[in-house]
This record gives C-alpha cells, sequence and structure tokens, in this order.
C-alpha cells in the first residue's frame, strides 16, 4: 500500500547545527504515528519541514506516492497538511471563527464583506464533527488553552487536511482535558486522516500510538509498533548512550547556611502562600506542570515581576527587591526558559552577552569599556565552559542551542551570583550539551552556590536535585529530599488540585 | 596567530554585513558624485564642495542624534522642533537677557539635553510608546517656541560671535585655500565623540544591547530605564548643536523653522544602514547618509531639475536605500 506521507534521506542545517541528518519517516491514512526523541532530537524541526515552516536541503518527500515540493506553508495546506504548533498561533482578541477563517473569509454580495453568519455556520459545521460545544463568536483569548487547542485543531480541519501533525499537544493539558483530545484524535482517525504525534509523554502514546518513530540528534533511529513493544525498549532507542549520572548520593546537611528563604509569596492567582529555603551548595528542583506557578516564582524573586506581599531574605538579612537590578545586587541570577527572548541579545557578539550583566567592572573612569580585559573574560569562560564558537566575536543567534545556554550561564558566572535559577536549563539543546549543563550545575552547587532548578523533565528533577519542591497551581503541594523519590510520587503532588485536600508527603 | 588566520580575520571584517552596507552606501555617495561632475562642471567647484558640506552640517548632527535612538529600537519625531527650540532659549538667554555668549550656547544644550530628558522618562518610565512620546514632544515644543518668542524671529545682533559658530572658518584661518566652515568641523567633532561613545564605552554598548533585547538586558540586572533616559538626553543635548548652528547660520532663531528636520534625519540615517528595528547601526553610516541626502540636493538643483521633482528622487532614494538593505539581510 501506498504510505499517505513518505520521507526518504532528508537533511536540514542550520548554521551551526546540522538538525536533521539522513532522516525518513512514513505515515498511513488513518494512523496515528508518535515521533519521539529527546529534546533537540529534531522532531520538531522534521515535522516543519513537512509543513512547509522550513526548507529541506536534501531528500525527498512523498504525498501519495507523488514526488512534492513544499515551499511554504500555504503549499502544505494546499496538500493537506496540517500542523498544530507547540506555541498555539491564535489571535487572542479575535472570534473562534474569525481565527479559523483567517485569510479565506466567506465573502458576502459583491465580494466586499466578508458573510459572518456563513463564517459562524462553517465553524458550527466543524465543531459539530468533533462534537465540540464552543460558540464560534467567544473570543480565542477567553478560552482554556485546552479549547484554543481544539480551535487550533479545527482550523487545521477546515483545509481538509489529511495530515495533522499535533507538536506536544497536551503539554498544557489536564487529564480530563487529554481524555477529549484523544477522543477527538481517535474521531479523526476514523476519517482516515494520518496523524503525526509528537510527545515525550510515554503512557500517552500507549494510548493513542499505533507505531512509534525515534530520533536522536538529528538521526533517524528506528520505527517500532507501539503494541508489543516495552516502554524501556523505546527509551533506550532515545538515549542511545549511557547518558551522564550524577553521583548526588549526598544531601547537603541541613546545618548548611540557609542563604535564601522565600516567605509567604503572593501574586495573583500565579502564585500563592509560597514558601521555599535554599541552602548553600544544594540544588533544589522546582518540579511541577506547565502553568503550575515555577517560572512564576522565580521571576518574582528576581525582581522581574511586581508582587503582592511576600518576604525575602537572604543569608537572613531581609531584602527588598523591586527590579532585577536589585536582585543582581543581591547576588542572585536568573536562567530565563526563553533564551532567545530574556536571556541573550542573539544580534550581539559573545563577548557583550558573556558581559552584559557585570559591565561596570569592566569600565575604566566608570565610563569607557576596558575591551582587553572583556575579552579576556569572554575568552576564558569560553574555554571555561567548553562553548564551541568560532570566536568572541560571533554572533550569539549563529550558535547552537547547547552553547546559547552556556553564555546564558557565563553571563552570571561573570558575575559571581551565589544564589542561581536555572529555568528549564536544558531545554531544546541536545544530548550532549544536556550532560554538560548537568556536570556544570553539580560544580557549581559544590562550589557553594546555592541553586533552584526548574524543570518539567522528571528524570532530570531527580537526577539533578538535592530536594524537590513540586507546585500546582501556584502553590506549593510537597516538599520532599530526592533520595528515594520517585516520578510518580511527583506526578501526584504536581496534579494535586486545589479541591482536593492536602497529604503531605515526606 | 598564524598569517592565515589573520588573513581570514581581515576577510571576515571587510565582508561582514555591516561594512558591506557602509560599502555599499560609500559607493552610492561617490557614484552620485561621479554622476554629477560629469553632468555639470560646476558641481566639483570649491565653493559649490564648501556649500554642500555647509548645508549637510545640520541635518548631520540631529541625524546623529536620531541614531543612538534608533540603535535601541526607538524614534524620535521631536528632533526637528527641539532644535528650533534650543535656538529660540539661545535667544532668550543672550538677546532677551543679555548674558554672555558661552552661557547662550551652554543653554542651548542644556535645555536641548532637558527636552530629551522629558522624552526619555515618557518612554522608560511611563511606557508611552516613542512614536507617540515624541509625536507629542514635537508638538509641544514646536508650541513652546513660538509662545516664548510671540512668533517672531529673535536676532542675535548684540551677540557678534554668533554667527561665527557656524559661519567662520577656523580651518580657513590655519590653512588657508581650504575655507572650511565652522559648522563642517562641529559636525566632524561630534561625530568623532558620538562614535566614540558608540563604540568604546558602557553607554555605546547599553544602547545596542537595549535595540537587541530589552527584556534581557533588564533581566541581567541593568538598570534599563535609566540608560535609556540617558541616551534621550544625549540625542537631546546633540539637537541642542545643530540648533546653535543652524541658528548662527540664520543669526537668527526662527520659531516656525524645524518641523520636517526629523524626516530628513531619520532618512539619513536610514540610508547609512541603521536598521529601524534596532541593533544595528553606526556613525559613519549616518553621516554618509547625510551627505548622499545634501549632495543629492544640490546636484540636482545645479542640473535645474525642478525642486518639486528633487523631493520625488529623494523619497526614491530613500526606499532603495532600505530594499537594499533588505535584500542584503536576506542573504
Amino acid at each position: 500500500m501506498i504510505p499517505l506521507v513518505s520521507i526518504q534521506n532528508l537533511s536540514k542545517t542550520f548554521p551551526g547545527v546540522r538538525a536533521l541528518n539522513n532522516c525518513r519517516f512514513d505515515l498511513a491514512a488513518g494512523e496515528v504515528h508518535a515521533l519521539m526523541g529527546e529534546n533537540g532530537a529534531g522532531k520538531s524541526t522534521l515535522m516543519k519541514v513537512l509543513a512547509g515552516v522550513y526548507q529541506k536541503d536534501e531528500g525527498e518527500i512523498r504525498i501519495d506516492g507523488q514526488l512534492v515540493d513544499i515551499p511554504s506553508p500555504r503549499a502544505a495546506q494546499s496538500l493537506g497538511i496540517g500542523i498544530i504548533h507547540q506555541e498555539l498561533n491564535l489571535m487572542n482578541h479575535r472570534s473562534v471563527a474569525q481565527n479559523i477563517f483567517i485569510g479565506r473569509e466567506p465573502r458576502g454580495r459583491l465580494g466586499m464583506f466578508i458573510d459572518s453568519r456563513k463564517m459562524d455556520q462553517d465553524t458550527r459545521k466543524i465543531f459539530d464533527l468533533l462534537h465540540l460545544d464552543l460558540d464560534p463568536r467567544t473570543l480565542v483569548g477567553e478560552l482554556t488553552v485546552a479549547k484554543q487547542q481544539m480551535v487550533e485543531i479545527a482550523k487545521a480541519l477546515s483545509f481538509e487536511s489529511r495530515v495533522l501533525i499535533m507538536d506536544e499537544p497536551t503539554a498544557a493539558l489536564n487529564n480530563v482535558e487529554i481524555d477529549d483530545l484523544f477522543r477527538i484524535i481517535r474521531q479523526l482517525k476514523d476519517h482516515g486522516v494520518g496523524i503525526v504525534y509528537i510527545s515525550h509523554k510515554m503512557d500517552e502514546l500507549k494510548r493513542i500510538s499505533d507505531r512509534v518513530t525515534v530520533m536522536r540528534d538529528g538521526q533517524y533511529i528506528g520505527t517500532v509498533p507501539t503494541a508489543g513493544t516495552s516502554m524501556d525498549t523505546i527509551i533506550s532507542m532515545m538515549v542511545g548512550r549511557t547518558l551522564f549520572e550524577s553521583e548526588t548520593a549526598f544531601t547537603p546537611a541541613a546545618d548548611h547556611e540557609v542563604v535564601l528563604e522565600v516567605r509567604k509569596l503572593n501574586r495573583g492567582r500565579t502564585i500563592k502562600d509560597v514558601n521555599f529555603v535554599v541552602r548553600k551548595g544544594e540544588i533544589l528542583g522546582f518540579a511541577g506542570l506547565m502553568g503550575a506557578g515555577r517560572t512564576e516564582v522565580a521571576r518574582a524573586v528576581f525582581g522581574a515581576d511586581k508582587v503582592d506581599s511576600g518576604e525575602i531574605l537572604v543569608r537572613g538579612q531581609k531584602v527588598s527587591i523591586h527590579s532585577p537590578a536589585d536582585a543582581v545586587k543581591r547576588g542572585i541570577g536568573y536562567l530565563s526558559e526563553d533564551r532567545k527572548h530574556f536571556g541573550l541579545a542573539t544580534g550581539m557578539d559573545v563577548e557583550s552577552n558573556i558581559v552584559l550583566a557585570t559591565m561596570r567592572r569592566f569600565l575604566a573612569l566608570g565610563f569607557f569599556l576596558r575591551r582587553p580585559i572583556i575579552r579576556d573574560t569572554a575568552a576564558s569562560f569560553v574555554k571555561r565552559l567548553g562553548i564551541k564558537t568560532p570566536s568572541i566575536s560571533q554572533k550569539v543567534a549563529l550558535l547552537s542551542g547547547g552553547n546559547q545556554q552556556k553564555i546564558v550561564i557565563a553571563k552570571w558566572l561573570v558575575r559571581d551570583c551565589e544564589i542561581l535559577f536555572f529555568d528549564e536549563p536544558t531545554r531544546g539543546i541536545d544530548v550532549g550539551a544536556k550532560s554538560e549543563i548537568y556536570k556544570l550545575l553539580n560544580t557549581l552547587a559544590e562550589q557553594g552556590r546555592a541553586i533552584v532548578m526548574i524543570s518539567s523533565e522528571l528524570p532530570e528533577v531527580l537526577r539533578l536535585s538535592h530536594r524537590i519542591l513540586v507546585m500546582c497551581e501556584g502553590r506549593v503541594t510537597g516538599e520532599m529530599s530526592a533520595l528515594g523519590a520517585t516520578q510518580e510520587q511527583i506526578m501526584q503532588l504536581a496534579t494535586q488540585r486545589e479541591s482536593m485536600v492536602s497529604p503531605t508527603v515526606h | 596567530m598564524s598569517d592565515s588566520t589573520a588573513l581570514q580575520r581581515l576577510k571576515a571584517s571587510v565582508f561582514s554585513p555591516s561594512t558591506r552596507q557602509k560599502l555599499l552606501a560609500f559607493g552610492s555617495l561617490v557614484g552620485l558624485m561621479i554622476f554629477f561632475s560629469a553632468a555639470s562642471p560646476s558641481f566639483m567647484q570649491m565653493d559649490n564642495m564648501v556649500g554642500i558640506l555647509q548645508a549637510t552640517a545640520v541635518n548631520g548632527v540631529l541625524a546623529i542624534g536620531c541614531t543612538f535612538v534608533i540603535i535601541t529600537g526607538g524614534i524620535d519625531l521631536s528632533v526637528g522642533t527641539l532644535m528650533t527650540f534650543c535656538a529660540v532659549m539661545a535667544g532668550v538667554f543672550l538677546t532677551y537677557w543679555g548674558l554672555p555668549f558661552p552661557i547662550g550656547v551652554a543653554a542651548a544644550i542644556f535645555f536641548g539635553a532637558l527636552s530629551g530628558f522629558v522624552s526619555g522618562v515618557l518612554i522608560a518610565k511611563l511606557k508611552i510608546p516613542p512614536f507617540i512620546a515624541t509625536l507629542g514632544m514635537m508638538l509641544l515644543l514646536k508650541g513652546l517656541s513660538l509662545v516664548i518668542s510671540g512668533t517672531k524671529p529673535i536676532y542675535f545682533n548684540d551677540t557678534p560671535q554668533f554667527p561665527s559658530i557656524s559661519q567662520d572658518s577656523l580651518i580657513g584661518y590655519f590653512l588657508p585655500g581650504l575655507p572650511i566652515p565652522n559648522a563642517v568641523l562641529i559636525l566632524f567633532l561630534v561625530a568623532v565623540a558620538s562614535s566614540l561613545i558608540l563604540n568604546k564605552t558602557v553607554l555605546g554598548s547599553y544602547t545596542f544591547a537595549l535595540g537587541s533585547n530589552e527584556e534581557a538586558v533588564r533581566l541581567s540586572g541593568v538598570n534599563v530605564d535609566r540608560w535609556k533616559i540617558i541616551i534621550y538626553s544625549l540625542n537631546g543635548a546633540i539637537c541642542g548643536v545643530a540648533g546653535l548652528l543652524i541658528a548662527s547660520r540664520l543669526n537668527s532663531a526662527q520659531p516656525a523653522l524645524g518641523q520636517g528636520y526629523e524626516l530628513d534625519a531619520i532618512a539619513a540615517v536610514v540610508i547609512g544602514g541603521t536598521s529601524l528595528s534596532g541593533g544595528a547601526g553606526t556613525i559613519l553610516g549616518t553621516i554618509i547618509g547625510a551627505f548622499i541626502m545634501s549632495v543629492l540636493t544640490n546636484g540636482l538643483r545645479i542640473l535645474s531639475v525642478a525642486q518639486e521633482w528633487q523631493t520625488v528622487v529623494t523619497g526614491v532614494i530613500i526606499i532603495l536605500a532600505v530594499y537594499a538593505d533588505l535584500l542584503r539581510k536576506r542573504k
């Protein structure tokens, strides 16, 4: 049988990174085909090539056995390929129907005016197909993330898509919402739609997928039927080599000095009565689902966002932090989850980024830059952290994710911060660079820095932390020593909603 | 370091995008000059060259101030009327109050910096978008100039030194035969100082960083608001210098003048390869951009092209320059 989609020998290079190397993938009609791999394995890149977002360098793509060229997202749409990106692309101030029919609104008389009644009707028809109860006139911004995702699905279907790519669709959904999504996926399947499902949640794959293709470091590893393949097999395909295992057998003694203490922190609905301490030489893991309020806590402590109430103590001294500048003065550094938007001036070179937080130390007469010293410092950190760059005057935008992350880390090391918040430090970087970042975090802790690490990857939290704090809906729902903690335990706390009684876990 | 890497580095710097843009702009300038001198023998005359230099001074100085603001990703629409306001304030100090010449000069620059400071506070503290904040300032300053002067020009007849700011030639005094007016010398000095600030100081470094990623700079613990205010104030002070230049050339402060100058200044900055989205730009590029504009105006006038058509050509040149910049970036 001719597969719906067939990709052969596909390669794609970005400046500085070989993102895809000789990849293959095929999809049958009416199939849910899971695409797995660690962050940075190339899953999203491969699918973005299929959806016309990126252009392939080499290789071929066939739809129904026909060789096709997909130069743009529009071309992908007309081939019946729809993609739902990890970040939803919706206009919050416009209605559901307006979002779905953007660019091809049904026209009324004279072809001048938009026939909004027809637009709402058409939208309703698609919703009926999905058994979805949603008013087409609702503003998208008023919907939950789960409902917004449904809107994206409806939008993709309105193009009569035969291929639907879903990039981590459940990342922000709760269990009920996931069930709902799966029901819709099964319906689409029955209608003969082929679905590519990108996720790293094993249990979901078991429930929904027919086949699994694993990628690693931009390469195709293998395809297996979901039924009859154990999770361990898939994991070993994904990881491929032994990752760095930290020897965090010790937990810093409880009598280590408390460097940072946060008391009764509150901010709107996102942070509710959060208390925690971090000790010298300790890595405190922040676990929880997306939107649990972990990033918000870090940003609040760092002074990036305003708080309603709460106290922050550094080395037992109460401090007032109203801006990142205040926080940095107290020796607190924050490495954002979103390097490109909040961590780096990507248009600038390596050396400028490394000294960005410390400029004052490199000035003559308080005004003139001392270039030679800046260069020496930058060069020494490039060497120390093993940052791979052709030179320190290379634009940061041209480096790989892992190297960019190291530059952000270097920025705070130059500053010599005692307390460091790492927000998703390994997001979007490849496996090799990941284990280097892990080593670095351990070294920093051993040197006596206090580290808070936010991560959505439970194995990472368990592997790296000494102590784990779990959050859900803005509250701390549990705290435990990493020693002997399990993923199940953390997940249970991470999904402990307000309505439930909160048991304490030790 | 071996020779080959030194060579590579040289190659990399010569062919880097920013250098290429400068070469492109510089090449256009040279091309224009060759064209006009071939078309008319009077173009290359010393008198005409000096005229071009003189005519570039005011727009050049304004454009240098704008370069800072535009590199941060901002915009300043008030520079034209601010320039006039500074000239009027010099008139108030010198002619109305009869204060000594240096105080009048200082006043012009001080009120320029003060107005820039106000724009900076509006933008950084009150978070008013730069376009709107400086649009407001543009009208506000225009109105103030008219009110203060009673809508009449203020003449500097009591201050004999005043015209010499712009019109005498210090260079010509030392090098007879090279009667380059002081206005051009001042443009050169402002350019050198600004280039130094942009490339060698913390202020310049933050100017680029703000344009590249303001939020990242803020999260690095930098007091972003303060630096923004400083940058707008610096721009204001530079406008003060431009105000002195134009008042000195006219030997009067003309309160109705000024509006429209901001667009010429922004055009010079853009032709010079500074990106309107911020993060990149050079003073040298801006100077070249300013010269392209005045060479064009001058050359077209010599060829007796009608004034109206000169404006059309200038518009076309601006669009071409920005398009060339986009093409270069797309590669």
